[in-house]
């Protein structure tokens, strides 16, 4: 298998990317830091990878990533399969002080998000086949007043899979959604952690799976399902008075 | 509730902070705090070493990749923070297998190093640190020291062994040993007194690559003594037909029990059932290496079994000559306390010199036992059979350590002294201040009076197995 992933040092996108080393696949890794991709394609490579190259990218250069799609087709020659897996938990506060931030923080979680998926796309509805994963959250289900910049931007991003997939099914190409609850990852290091926070292992091992058996919404862990129907049935009047 | 506990969850320490490490690169700090800091790897170490009480924990469980592999050599790089577990998942379908591996496998390698851990091939391949071929030491000034046995081979040997207190291993290269499957041909042989035990491991060490012994201490009477000799080899030929799978189960004890749980007559039909059921499988038969060399990791957080109290381990080493005098003194002692351990493990230590400065194996017996803290009159009995080590020129082993005196940490490890000059001075251990702390230090490295030296207490006793003899020492 060949597969692009995108903020591949994440600690979610890394677990995952263990899945695929241990059968072999081919990996083309765009992530940040060039010291830490290095590090994240070595280990890959120990697992079996069959194939592993990294190119360092911050992905809020916009202009940048069509090129970086074209590098990773060019290297794999060819593509099965993008997860699209960075991103950042914005600091609320910070964003509704500033324009900037709240802007910065949609280029990270959204904008970078949905010019990949513009490139990707078209590239997999001319093959014919592939799969198209991207991480969104259950943040993006439901606007909250602790994190709505955040959760506005994951929900835009899940919005336009979501009319990405019925673009695509006919292409034959699948488009996943998934949407993990808390999972112990640096991004939450600054949260005290509880029960509901999954491991990145548990949610990597999910998402693998899902890559190999596509479906459209994944939650993860699969108890979010239930909890965010419930939220969203939720009226606004009783809502907006949640504490969280 | 507090991440951080060691194994034994006693005693319980608050870390005034904790640095996650992701990266080998992240910065720590180390100027920023005035507390000391201290490695944490997955806590598997039962008393304080792993323990740092009102200062910072470098958690390391993040720092898990690999670096380098050579399937050729069989050998293997990988940051501090893997553990056995990730490295044997990796390692044995491609026929290798760890040198040396303790008797869990959640432990990380930065843990492994610093404790210079042995196993069941002790009396053959000696420590782990024996196989470490090389690593790099991150040390508070900022400087990342490339240590070997021929590059900085004194921080080298300073830090296998070094207890977390030499600075922050960042990764290290293990020289891995072939194996063709991953069988165990295991044998289990019941004895029914200590002596035999003696006679077994003498005559089995060399046909066995693994040996250990497990003895029931609740037996009383003519049973008293009794055992099993379990001894193994890995299996050289095709799948075996007989083996038993890899169970993939496991079971987490979900929450701290009530402390009596483990009482004593829980305690002495376990072992009764134990003996009973293993003697009379005592046959040759191929195992998995997990259940041969982890039996206990099937049950995730069984340390939670004890309440919480917690559990005190006590492991000791005792040398010839006085081996089976000491260890019979030890076990006479525990009976007649009126205590018995869950877990008794025996095991014939080899020759083969730790490499480690402070490394605790050396050559002779070593008793591990397990027992619920209950208070003053736990501490009290583990206080006399750290007089009978000591009377016999023996240690006790600091991972397993949460009460030693300073006393008793001097005439087990003299050399600390000596290691003193390779300790980082930002790094600390409840442990270690709790051994060392307003001990006087002669420069010239000689002990001081008021800590008298294992050879100055009187004569070597006649270890004939009259313990009422360390009832005195240790007053
Ligand atoms: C069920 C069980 C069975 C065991 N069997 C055995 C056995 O058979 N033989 C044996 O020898 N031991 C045995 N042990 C003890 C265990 O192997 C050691 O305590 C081991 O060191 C624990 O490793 P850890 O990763 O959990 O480290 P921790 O317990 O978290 O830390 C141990 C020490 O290592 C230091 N350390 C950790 N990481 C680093 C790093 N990156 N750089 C520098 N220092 C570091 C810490 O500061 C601390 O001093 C057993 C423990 C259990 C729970
Ligand atoms: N953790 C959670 O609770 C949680 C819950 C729901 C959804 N998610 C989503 O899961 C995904 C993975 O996150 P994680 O939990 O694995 O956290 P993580 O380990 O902190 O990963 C975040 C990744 O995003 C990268 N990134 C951030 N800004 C970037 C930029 N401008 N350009 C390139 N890369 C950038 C980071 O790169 P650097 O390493 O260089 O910083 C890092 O690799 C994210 O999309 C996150 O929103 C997480």
């Amino acid at each position: 298998m060949k597969i692009l992933i995108v903020g591949a040092t994440s600690a979610i996108a890394q677990e995952t990317a263990k899945h695929f080393a241990r059968e072999q696949a081919e990996l083309f890794l765009i992530a940040r830091d060039k010291t830490k991709v290095e590090a994240v394609a070595a280990d890959l490579i120990v697992r079996g990878a069959g194939h592993v190259a990294s190119y360092p990218l911050d992905v809020t250069h916009i202009d940048a990533l069509h090129a970086a799609v074209q590098a990773a087709v060019t290297d794999l020659q060819g593509l099965d399969a993008v997860l699209i897996a960075h991103g950042s938990l914005s600091d609320q506060r910070a964003c509704e002080d500033s324009v900037a931030e709240t802007l910065q923080e949609f280029r990270i979680n959204c904008l970078s998000v949905i010019a990949l998926l513009t490139i990707v796309a078209n590239y997999f509805e001319r093959q014919g086949t592939g799969c198209i994963a991207v991480i969104s959250s259950v943040a993006g289900d439901r606007g909250r007043r602790s994190n709505y910049v955040y959760g506005a931007a994951k929900g835009a991003v899940s919005i336009f899979l979501e009319g990405l997939r019925s673009r695509l099914v006919r292409a034959g190409v699948s488009v996943v959604t998934i949407k993990p609850g808390f999972v112990d990852t640096p991004m939450t290091a600054h949260m005290k952690k509880n029960a509901l926070f999954a491991t990145p292992e548990a949610v990597g091992k999910r998402i693998y799976e899902v890559i190999k058996h596509p479906r459209d919404v994944l939650y993860v862990p699969w108890f979010w399902r239930p909890v965010m129907s419930f939220l969203r049935h939720v009226p606004h009047r009783v809502y907006k008075q949640l504490p969280f | 509730m507090n991440r951080y506990q060691s194994w034994g969850r006693y005693p319980t320490a608050v870390p005034s902070a904790v640095v996650t490490m992701t990266w080998q690169h992240d910065a720590i700090p180390f100027d920023a705090a005035p507390e000391s800091f201290l490695p944490y790897g997955y806590g598997r170490s039962y008393g304080d070493s792993c323990l740092n009480d009102g200062g910072v924990l470098l958690d390391t469980r993040r720092l898990r990749r690999f670096l380098a592999f050579d399937p050729i050599l069989g050998t293997l790089r990988c940051e501090a923070g893997t553990s056995l577990a990730d490295i044997l998942a990796l390692i044995v379908p491609r026929g290798w297998f760890l040198p040396v591996t303790p008797g869990t496998k959640f432990v990380s390698i930065g843990g492994a190093i610093a404790n210079d851990v042995h196993g069941k091939n002790h009396h053959r391949a000696g420590t782990f640190g024996r196989f470490v071929r090389c690593f790099e030491l991150l040390r508070s000034t900022g400087e990342r020291v490339y240590c070997s046995p021929t590059a900085n081979a004194d921080l080298f040997k300073a830090t296998i062994g070094g207890l977390g207190l030499t600075g922050l291993i960042l990764w290290a290269e293990i020289q891995l040993k072939p194996i063709v499957n991953p069988w165990i041909m295991v044998e289990r042989i019941p004895f029914n007194h200590i002596a035999q035990f003696f006679d077994l491991s003498a005559e089995t060490d060399r046909r066995y690559e693994y040996t250990v012994a497990w003895i029931d201490c609740f037996a009383r009477g003519t049973a008293r003594g009794r055992g099993i000799f379990i001894g193994g080899n890995h299996h050289h030929g095709d799948h075996p037909t007989r083996a038993s799978q890899s169970a993939s189960w496991s079971w987490t004890v979900p929450f701290t029990a009530p402390s009596c749980l483990l009482s004593p007559l829980v305690l002495k039909l376990f072992n009764r059932a134990y003996y009973a059921l293993r003697s009379a499988s005592a046959r040759s038969i191929p195992e998995h290496y997990d259940q041969f060399f982890y039996p206990l990791d099937k049950i995730r957080e069984w340390n939670r079994l004890y309440g919480r109290h917690g559990l005190l381990q006590y492991q000791c080493v005792i040398p010839p000559p006085h081996q089976q005098a000491g260890i019979t003194a030890i076990l006479d002692h525990i009976h007649r306390a009126k205590e018995g351990s869950f877990l008794a493990v025996l095991k014939q230590f080899g020759s083969l010199p730790s490499p480690g400065l402070l490394s605790f194996p050396r050559e002779g017996t070593t008793l591990a036992l397990d027992f619920p803290f209950r208070g003053a009159s736990t501490l009290a009995l583990l206080n006399t059979l750290d007089a009978i080590v000591r009377e016999c020129g023996g240690a006790v082993y600091p991972a397993k350590d949460a009460r030693m005196s300073p006393r008793q940490f001097e005439a087990c490890f003299p050399q600390w002294r000596e290691f003193l000059a390779y300790r980082d001075p930002k790094f600390s251990s409840s442990f270690w201040r709790r051994v060392t702390d307003n001990v006087p230090i002669d420069p010239l490295g000689h002990t001081l009076s008021g800590f008298p030296s294992r050879n100055s207490h009187e004569s070597t006793l006649a270890l004939a197995g009259d313990s009422s003899l360390y009832e005195q020492v240790s007053s």
